[in-house]
């Protein structure tokens, strides 16, 4: 049934049905309301079995869950920004100890300056946890990925965590008209969580243990296969998704226009807008299409190669920076594409701590590529000219 | 060869006492029995569980685990009474030509 709900709201209401036996959070704009919600969800006994911890800290919440994950349970969290990075050290062990937390991620930027508005800086610093990342383009989308980043991080071939990025403020803030999933659809498609192993009394286990040079590696390369049998794990559960919700959001890709010459590539909320952009482009005889990136981690190498092979411009929407290098979608981008595509990459960092990107600005930017008035390579846009002084 | 590795590096427990880190230090603590008024100050700072306080008949002093202590110097520095040493060990001693 639809109703217009807030993007807080579509992501708690989801974590409800899929049932987590542990829910442990510390709070922070924009991510406050997903938790808030939840809590006033356990208060009012509509959490059945399920324990709500209020940590003293990110670092806390996250390490509450690798404990609870150990000892088998389901667990949930959501933060951003500052609280992710903080959460990181403990995220990445519980990416070693295999454990499947899902966690939200409503994307702000980093400090300083202290910004609490919306970029991807704060996600793509966790790029290389070994952190499964689905970015979302609307509150529906965030809704529908909840159970099934528990199917796929919970899959025995996978068993890593799964971080859903939805966009702080421009997602979570939202309002939105929300098809609200029922508590028998999850139930038939989401089954309880097995742990491959747990902690328990009966049979006591230690996780993560310490290995020295001639045992590490293993581990880590074990953690790499796990991330490439996501890719088809991923594609299986977005199928059957598609079947059984009637909302197919694509693969590890979704592209508009596959047959263009000009691709405007962008992951999250933007990519909604950029699709009207596109179409009014494509109205007036620009051959351009959309590529939005759902998946991050495992990159959608093999897609970007066959939807590129043809191409001749690429725009890249970055909306964080790798300072020295340039936008990191692009950077993987242009890795991924080496040597299968000849496209030229113009790469844009926009957007950063929420400044804004209205539907002129962006058509303007593509405009600018497809009349060939920019060069290849990085540049900001939508910044002021400057100049840095002393006060 | 094939190995078999454990996913999540997940193991029984207690499989690091497997690891002597005797060996590690540059240094041991020496007890000098005469001194030791078995305390426990050195038992309670050893960030290793390494030194303890055992009943030898009538006697009862500080007794160090070689097999696990690293030659922190941790029990020397906090002992009241002077009754910890650390010395090098004869590995260490190189004559310098």
């Amino acid at each position: 049934m639809k109703q217009v709900v807030r993007g807080f709201y579509s992501v708690a209401y989801s974590v409800k049905l899929c049932r987590p036996n542990v829910i442990c959070a510390y709070p922070i704009t924009p991510q406050t309301e997903i938790v808030e919600n939840l809590a006033a969800m356990y208060a009012n006994g509509e959490l059945g079995g399920a324990v709500y911890i209020t940590a003293e800290s990110e670092f806390g919440a996250a390490s509450i869950l690798v404990g609870a994950s150990a000892a088998g349970a389901r667990v949930f969290t959501a933060t951003c920004s500052q609280g992710l990075i903080l959460m990181s050290e403990v995220l990445f062990n519980a990416a070693g100890m295999r454990l499947p937390i899902v966690l939200v991620n409503t994307n702000r930027a980093l400090s300083a300056p202290l910004s609490i508005w919306n970029d991807h800086q704060d996600s793509m610093a966790l790029r290389d946890a070994g952190i499964m990342q689905v970015y979302v383009e609307n509150n529906q989308e965030a809704h529908d990925m909840i159970p099934q980043a528990y199917k796929i991080a919970e899959n025995r071939k996978v068993l890593l965590p799964f971080m859903v990025c939805m966009d702080g403020y421009k997602l979570t803030h939202a309002y939105e008209p929300v098809d609200l999933l029922s508590q028998e659809m999850v139930d038939s498609f989401l089954p309880p969580y097995e742990p491959a192993a747990y902690l328990t009394t009966k049979k006591p286990l230690a996780f993560g243990c310490y290995a020295p040079p001639h045992i590490y590696m293993e581990f880590r390369v074990a953690m790499q296969r796990a991330m490439e049998r996501a890719r088809d794990v991923m594609l299986d559960v977005f199928k059957e998704w598609a079947e059984v919700s009637g909302r197919d959001w694509g693969g590890h890709i979704a592209v508009d226009f596959p047959d263009s010459k000009i691709f405007v590539v962008a992951m999250g909320s933007v990519a909604g807008l950029l699709r009207k952009v596109v179409e009014e482009l494509r109205n007036d005889g620009v051959s351009v299409g959309l590529i939005k990136i759902r998946t991050f981690r495992p990159f959608p190498v093999e897609e970007l190669r066959e939807t590129l092979k043809d191409a001749e411009k690429v725009v890249v929407f970055d909306r964080s920076v790798s300072f020295g290098y340039e936008g990191p979608v692009s950077i993987e981008l242009k890795s991924a594409i080496y040597g299968y595509s000849n496209a030229e990459i113009y790469s844009f960092a926009v957007g950063l701590g929420g400044r804004d990107m209205p539907k002129d600005f962006l058509e303007r930017i593509i405009r600018d590529v497809a009349e060939g008035r920019e060069r290849p390579g990085f540049a900001f846009k939508g910044h002021h000219e400057f100049e840095e002084v002393i006060p | 060869m094939k190995i078999k590795i454990n996913i999540g590096a997940v193991s029984e427990p207690m499989q690091s006492e497997k690891l002597k880190t005797g060996d590690w230090g540059t240094h041991y603590p020496v007890v000098d029995k005469e001194k030791c008024t078995a305390c426990k100050t050195c038992e309670q700072y050893c960030p290793d569980l390494c030194i303890e306080v055992k009943e030898a008949g009538e006697e009862k002093f500080a007794v160090v685990d070689y097999n696990y202590c690293k030659g922190c110097g941790i029990c020397s520095s906090v002992c009241p009474f002077e009754a910890i040493k650390m010395e090098l060990k004869d590995i260490f001693k190189l004559e310098v030509c």
